[in-house]
């Protein structure tokens, strides 16, 4: 990442080769591709990934438009075939399965992503802030985020969608705003033990000023944790958005997502058409197994001596 | 010695940390503990004072509190006849480009997310953000090679190496700058016997070189008495006894500085015959109720009534050897 940025700097030094160092992010890599259940997860993750983005290039239909010719009977010429081109079948109004599985991964992903995003970007500098300035300021933004916390925050973000009608964006700023509170807090507990370091010491005697040493030699040194948690937030916004999807309240026709198209899937089930439930099912638990065995790896790649 | 110029002065220098009280709602006086109550001493350029003394009797407070990285209560610290306790936090940053800071633990001191060679530009990267990229590379090339580490070395990672390879990463950055004064702080105790003596010896080196001033902590006498011009003897935050190198471990005034110079083992040296009669017992006091009048008197062996009562000066019965005993000329036959 950032730590080889100084290798071709110094070739110059006659005889002698430079050295590459080996860094602590390349020793966790190497801990991390010993990991075999977090290779395989993240090799199907970049196949999930890929089916998200290119996908639609495959489908035989668009996910708008209506199969006529098996809208009467559903649970038999809606179900999975190559010669219709309805490769995970058709729903209950006769659209392609396959590019509305397509297109809810596109927004499960999308949610998960950006509020994870949000999580560490905001939370990363709140909790690094509160917890380097320390004294009354960190107690006064530790406790805002107390109080952020104990509202239930599912409640008021369906309260938000609505009264201000179901959006995209309502749905990302909504889930953005919560996850980050924790995040801050775990942030802020790692500042406090990286503050009393001697190389922070160190910095303070050079005279680097306050806000360069948070970014230059507290938050590098906690972007280990970061990336855990933020692997692990992931499934956790998608979930939500999932949760909001199932009660009706998420995004909009003929947008989709997966909790979405569970909720569909279960709610005709009894017709007989398994496959409506199975194709989203399948793609969210493999996708949710898949950055908690990622995020499990990076933890012991990352903190060896947590093991 | 020949008269040269000061070059860090302290005066009175008084390092308080509440610990109790003083609250918003409390009703108590606020309580403090009394890190560094007091001390005053002169540096001048070119020499080394050693500043040796017990865990926890204040030297490396003492350390912060000059280069201002604890606050402090009382008295003033003169740079080249500037006080620095009262200048903002802008033109001290500027002054830090001359006072340099060498940390105890080699390892803890260093980034580890930092190559060797962003760890010592970085003094440079803050004084002078406009250097160019080949004259910084160039500085911290010369430097690397005068502390001896191998120019090939620039891109590795501080888990890489040895304590006194680390050590010698941490004086090069406190190079880098060509500072004035560099603080010591215990910069040799977390390494091997034989490594201390090459880092120390580099040490002199460089000071002869650059005429640089050295201020030395350490709790290692021998160590201290190799290096330094004059050594300064603390006891729970009060000076004891300052002298020059030499006479304090010759003429050691202070029971303290005996009681110290006599638990230093020597092969070549038989231990002192009355070596018995100058061991000290018990703890270092609790810095929270430090002992009324001499701080020394619940260990001193020679302890009488008034030493209970009146908390002894610092004297300069000698010239350059000042001591705070009531009964330092007793104890110099004695």
């Amino acid at each position: 990442m950032t730590n080889v940025s100084m290798t071709n700097s110094t070739d110059t030094q006659g005889d002698v080769a430079n050295t590459k160092g080996r860094s602590l992010w390349q020793d966790a890599r190497r801990r991390f591709l010993q990991n075999r259940a977090a290779v395989v997860s993240l090799i199907v993750l970049m196949g999930v990934c890929l089916i998200a983005l290119f996908g639609p290039l495959l489908a035989a239909w668009d996910n708008e438009t209506v199969d006529w010719n098996v809208l009467g009977d559903i649970a038999t010429l809606g179900a999975p075939s190559l010669s219709n081109g309805h490769y995970f079948g058709t729903d209950e109004l006769g659209r392609d399965l396959y590019s509305r599985v397509v297109q809810g991964t596109q927004v499960s992903l999308m949610v998960g992503i950006v509020g994870s995003t949000i999580a560490v970007i905001l939370g990363t500098l709140y909790g690094a802030t509160a917890g380097y300035v320390g004294g009354k300021t960190d107690n006064i933004m530790m406790r805002i985020v107390d109080i952020l916390m104990s509202i239930p925050y599912m409640f008021v973000l369906i309260l938000l969608l609505v009264v201000f009608g179901r959006s995209m964006w309502l749905l990302f700023v909504g889930v953005g705003m919560i996850s980050w509170l924790e995040m801050s807090r775990i942030v802020r507990g790692q500042t406090l033990t990286l503050k009393s370091k001697e190389y922070v010491d160190a910095a303070l005697s050079i005279g680097v000023k306050h806000h360069v040493i948070v970014l230059r030699h507290i938050i590098p040194n906690l972007l280990g944790v970061i990336v855990i948690y933020a692997t692990l937030l992931v499934p956790q916004m998608i979930l939500t958005e999932s949760f909001i999807s199932f009660l009706g309240l998420g995004v909009q026709e003929p947008n989709t997502s997966w909790g979405a198209l569970i909720s569909e899937g279960a709610s005709t089930l009894q017709y007989g058409t398994y496959w409506q439930l199975l194709f989203p099912l399948a793609f969210f638990v493999i996708t949710l197994f898949c950055f908690f065995f990622i995020g499990d790896g990076l933890r012991d790649a990352l903190d060896p001596k947590d093991r | 010695m020949k008269q040269s110029e000061t070059l860090l002065s302290v005066e009175d220098v008084k390092v308080y940390f509440k610990y109790a009280g003083g609250g918003l709602f409390s009703q108590s006086e606020p309580q403090y503990i009394k890190a560094v109550d007091g001390i005053s001493f002169d540096i001048k350029r070119g020499e080394t004072l050693g500043i040796v003394g017990e865990s926890g009797c204040g030297k490396s407070t003492l350390a912060r509190a000059v280069i201002r990285m604890v606050p402090i209560h009382a008295g003033r610290v003169l740079w080249m006849g500037q006080d620095l306790v009262s200048l903002s936090t802008d033109d001290m940053r500027g002054k830090r480009k001359d006072l340099q800071m060498i940390f105890q633990d080699p390892l803890a001191s260093l980034n580890p997310r930092m190559t060797l060679g962003q760890i010592i530009s970085e003094p440079l990267k803050t004084h002078f953000p406009k250097m160019p990229k080949t004259e910084m590379r160039e500085r911290v090339a010369k430097v690397m090679a005068r502390v001896g580490l191998l120019p090939n070395m620039v891109n590795r990672y501080p888990h890489e190496f040895s304590g006194g390879q680390c050590q010698r990463i941490g004086i090069a950055r406190a190079l880098i700058l060509e500072p004035k004064l560099i603080i010591c702080d215990e910069p040799v105790s977390a390494l091997d016997v034989s490594i201390q003596a090459q880092v120390i010896n580099l040490l002199m080196d460089i000071q002869k070189e650059m005429n640089l001033s050295l201020m030395f902590i350490a709790h290692d006498l021998s160590v201290v008495q190799h290096i330094s011009t004059r050594v300064m003897v603390l006891y729970l935050g009060n000076v004891v006894e300052i002298a020059d190198a030499d006479d304090l471990y010759e003429n050691p005034s202070h029971p303290y500085t005996r009681a110290l110079i006599a638990a230093v083992p020597d092969v070549d040296r038989p231990a002192p015959a009355d070596r018995e009669n100058m061991m000290i017992d018990g703890e270092l006091p609790s810095p929270l109720s430090p002992p009324s009048g001499c701080p020394f008197r619940t260990r001193c062996p020679k302890a009488q009534a008034i030493c209970t009562e009146e908390k002894p000066p610092l004297l300069e019965p000698a010239a350059g050897h000042s001591v705070a005993c009531h009964f330092h000329t007793v104890a110099q036959v004695g």
